[in-house]
């Protein structure tokens, strides 16, 4: 089988940009990551044998205004959508490919320009939007609250998460949030949905990046990228079921399932990795995160986080150094290809300041609406 | 195979005793009950999917307040939003909470299902605490 090179990365900062179009941001990141791979978009003309653009919100042939804009059109271009994991499965589809033979080189983009405030998603039903059982948050804080309860863990541990984050947030220029914040300013921003605070949850921003994939054993490379959907049973699931079973032990979470898959592909387990970029929606969601990944046993968060916040650096590996995306907001169609963008940058040891020293193996994670999780691992 | 609206107003019921109540699905391949019911057992992909009527009463098992209307909803805010375990057959549900005030509820507490009204004229299930069930009934 074919190795798959991350031969270029590139990276439209997130945040909010007004007017400018989705399709601008999508440019920016894609020309950079060509630029990266060595290729003005015209010597790229040729060599890019398809184009793969993850988006939720971008609308109808997103991908085709990018690639027009470039000059790039003539091959296929396919928008992909699986919620947050829209640029992992965006990635699958393009590694395949090469794996397969059918081309040399593939562009991925991720693109979105998100509303503010509670995401207004056609997953819901009008009457669920009616009866008000739409709000994304109140979801997110049951399973804080389950999270709380069943890993002994408190309300001070999930500000600690954003206090970890968004200290790393404010040392990665293409972060939305870069301002170091305490525990106190963290648990006095606004009650959302009880036990998460404002600032405990992510921002739906606008954002875009963008990798180029080439047939090559060379250099950083794509060791796994697994896509895995819900089995059915937990009512606390990304994909919002209105009822699940009392008994859902026996139910493997999407995250785990593709990351079983992913270490497998790659060869690698959690002890192997140095630095990993997670779903950190909310603040309990990168706690579970952690256990679901396998970096930690059950009730094992505090630890790890009192040893990063306060003793140094915690044991395992570097987690969401790019300040995730409670710093960096979430563009859904990007935000998995702005993970990989950071791991690369980290594999290659150019992430500045918030660098992890030698590191060789990167995972990047996402879950959400569908659900949709997607684990990708990168080395080098 | 079940048959069934896919609005909430098709899984609303009464008890044996009267009292509010859910449809759900039951397969007797999976031995598993499901909620709203559904042509597909969800566990088993069995066809053999029941209607029944499901336990009227429960224990709370999550819940939250939501102090923002999320888009499309025009009802008070904040509100009660969590998930009742139903008794005896293990199906978790979630559902509106009569009571917003989340420092009022706690786990295990023992809750029945009953009807809200939305501004819409549309009818939901929502789980509200015993207590309020038997105040309903006290003689005045």
């Amino acid at each position: 089988m074919n190795g798959v090179e991350i031969a270029g990365v590139g990276l439209h900062p997130f945040g909010r940009f007004g007017d400018t179009p989705g399709t601008a941001l999508g440019v920016h990141a894609a020309a950079a990551a060509l630029a990266d791979a060595g290729w003005t978009p015209a010597e790229a003309r040729g060599r890019i044998g398809a184009a793969y653009c993850a988006t939720a919100y971008g609308g109808v042939a997103s991908g085709h205004r990018v690639l027009g804009a470039l000059a790039l059109t003539g091959i296929p271009i396919v928008d992909v959508e699986a919620g947050c994991a829209s640029g992992g499965a965006a990635l699958a589809l393009a590694a395949a490919s090469i794996r397969a033979g059918q081309h040399e080189a593939v562009l991925v983009v991720g693109i979105e320009k998100m509303p503010k405030g509670i995401i207004r998603s056609s997953f819901f039903a009008p009457w669920q939007e009616e009866a008000g059982l739409n709000a994304n948050p109140a979801y997110f804080a049951l399973r804080a609250q389950r999270l709380m309860r069943e890993h002994g863990l408190t309300v001070d541990d999930l500000a600690a998460l954003v206090v970890k984050n968004r200290r790393w947030g404010a040392r990665n220029p293409d972060a939305m949030f870069r301002s170091e914040v305490t525990a106190e300013d963290v648990l006095a921003s606004r009650m959302v949905c009880d036990p998460l605070r404002l600032w405990m949850l992510c921002s739906p921003n606008e954002g875009a990046a963008a990798v180029v994939l080439r047939r090559s054993d060379k250099g950083v490379h794509l060791a796994a990228v697994a896509l895995r959907s819900h089995l059915p049973g937990s009512v606390l699931d990304e994909s919002t079921p209105l009822a699940g079973l009392a008994d859902d032990g026996g139910i493997t979470p999407p995250t785990t399932l593709a990351a079983n898959d992913a270490y497998e592909e790659a060869a690698v387990g959690p002890e192997d990795l140095d630095v990993v970029e997670c779903q950190d929606t909310d603040a309990g969601r990168e706690l579970l995160s952690w256990y679901e990944l396998g970096l930690c046993a059950a009730g094992d968060q505090r630890k790890l986080l009192r040893a990063g916040t306060e003793e140094g650096e915690p044991p395992g590996p570097a987690i969401n150094r790019s300040g995730g995306l409670l710093s960096k907001g979430e563009p859904l169609g990007a935000s998995a290809l702005g993970q990989v963008v950071e791991l690369v940058r980290q594999l290659r040891g150019r992430a500045g300041d918030r660098q992890v020293p030698g590191a060789r193996v990167g995972l990047a994670h996402t879950i959400g609406r569908g659900a949709n999780a997607s684990v990708t691992v990168v080395r080098r | 195979m079940a048959e069934g609206g896919s609005e909430p107003g098709a899984w609303l019921t009464r008890d044996a005793g009267g009292e509010a109540a859910l449809l759900g699905g039951w397969s007797p391949t999976s031995g598993r009950h499901h909620f709203p019911p559904a042509q597909l057992c969800p566990y088993s992909g069995a066809d053999d999917v029941e209607v029944v009527t499901l336990p009227s009463t429960g224990s709370l098992w999550a819940w939250t307040a939501v102090t923002s209307a999320p888009p499309g909803y025009e009802g008070p805010v904040p509100y009660g939003f969590g998930i009742v375990e139903l008794d005896g057959i293990g199906l978790r549900v979630v559902g509106r909470l009569t009571e917003p005030d989340p420092s009022a509820l706690r786990h295990g507490q023992r809750m029945v299902v009953t009807t809200e009204t939305l501004p819409g004229g549309r009818v939901v299930w929502a789980f509200a605490p015993e207590a309020s069930r038997a105040a309903l009934r006290a003689p005045a």
